[in-house]
């Protein structure tokens, strides 16, 4: 979906605003998932990734893990390994990407995938990083202004707040 | 030069990898291993039970398929296909972990995936978590509601969450974790496509977007959910089936 994404704000269909963040600087890596991008769709696919992470935090504000892309690392989410019962083998399996995650020490992992999502959550966790995974909608919707307050849940304390629509109540 | 080697006995017989090499276009080039270990050094599942994906592949042509039936490894590798982009060869060495599962009988299968599948089969959604239609249309509403009472904004907007709209551009899948556990979640995305003018809809049937089906490399399973979700689609005549990955 996030070449959906990328392509309606190219259009001028969506308009992300990252000035929220010109004063916070608040740091964002992607997860570039495996069956999106290496084995579906390739490079093209993490480029407009990035094009709409960078719309909505700040170009200066995006730091990619090493390595990316078409060469990156399953998180350990993936093949069905979250339901397999295997935890021990899951975490020790995503030490990887908890490495790789924790070298950019950007606070957020934008995941575009659900079980990256669910995997990088429990590592951020489990290995005391203490990054958030999120998804592309919450930042996107961040970025847009239309993210409301009970739609922050993956969030951290940070983010509450900031660029919350007018409220009724 | 060592002494002892090992001595492939008799005639060569069918083994599993030749059974996959049937399968795949080009045999998944799964003769044409040089050993180099680049799979290895990249696959974060190197190790685990002491098995690694060249030593699996090399297992696989020696023949050794007893031992490849009985190894857990096969659930370890996710197939995320790094090896297979690292590889000089480009050997397909996830789809001979795809088939090694299949060798897994189905009463061994790991508990949560089999579990995942068979729920998923047993509803007409394709929610592996058992989520009903009638809990999906209640949240969604439920959702709906909540956002255009709290920003009415989105009354003015017409913001919507439509099931089986006819004509949609857009058919769209959820996985079961937002209506069961995060249901909070699917509002931005429905703003997100109300602001890009999208016209979308889910379906009543095969609105799920997960398939544990698929990862036990139960063929015939993971084509009936695919088969249930695409019908629906082509039923309402929506052009694009869309996952919100």
């Amino acid at each position: 979906m996030y070449n959906l994404y990328a392509r309606w704000i190219r259009e001028g269909r969506l308009k992300p605003d990252s000035s929220w963040n010109n004063d916070l600087k608040i740091k964002f890596t992607v997860q570039d998932p495996c069956q999106i991008v290496r084995k579906t769709f390739g490079d093209p696919a993490a480029e407009d990734m990035r094009l709409v992470v960078k719309a909505c935090v700040g170009e200066e504000n995006f730091i990619d893990m090493s390595p990316n892309r078409s060469n990156n690392f399953c998180c350990g989410g993936g093949g069905g390994f979250l339901q397999s019962g295997f935890k021990e083998e899951r975490l020790m399996y995503g030490k990887t990407k908890d490495e790789q995650i924790q070298a950019t020490k950007a606070p957020y992992c934008v995941t575009g995938c659900h079980n990256c999502h669910a995997q990088i959550h429990e590592l951020g966790e489990h290995f005391g990083g203490g990054y958030h995974a999120v998804h592309a909608w919450t930042i996107l919707g961040l970025a847009l202004g239309i993210l409301g307050e009970s739609e922050r849940v993956h969030l951290g304390e940070d983010l509450q707040e900031v660029n919350l629509p007018e409220s009724d109540g | 030069m060592a002494k002892d080697v090992i001595k492939l006995s008799g005639k060569r017989k069918s083994t599993f990898k030749d059974m996959v090499m049937g399968l795949l276009p080009d045999g998944g080039n799964l003769n044409a291993c040089l050993t180099c270990g680049a799979c290895c050094s990249g696959c974060p599942a190197t190790g685990f039970d002491g098995m690694d994906p060249r030593k699996f592949l090399r297992m696989a042509a020696l023949g050794m398929d007893e031992a490849i039936k009985e190894s857990r490894w096969p659930w370890f590798c996710t197939m995320c296909t790094r090896c297979v982009h690292v590889c000089p060869m480009e050997i397909n060495i996830p789809q001979l972990v795809f088939n090694a599962r299949k060798l897994t009988p189905r009463d061994q299968v790991p508990k949560g995936i089999l579990g995942s599948c068979d729920m998923a089969l047993s509803k007409p959604t394709n929610s592996a978590m058992g989520c009903s239609q009638e809990d999906f249309e209640f949240v969604v509403g439920d959702i709906l509601d909540e956002i255009k009472e709290e920003y009415p904004i989105w009354e003015e907007r017409n913001l919507v969450a439509p099931i089986d709209k006819k004509g949609a551009e857009f058919f769209i899948n959820q996985n079961s974790r937002e209506p069961m556990i995060e249901p909070e979640e699917m509002g931005p995305l429905w703003k997100i496509l109300n602001l890009a003018g999208v016209d979308w809809t889910y379906g009543s049937v095969g609105w799920a977007a997960e398939n544990y089906c698929m990862f036990m490399a139960d063929d015939d399973g993971w084509k009936e959910l695919t088969q249930r979700s695409a019908q629906k689609c082509d039923e309402l005549g929506c052009k694009t089936f869309l996952n919100t990955e």
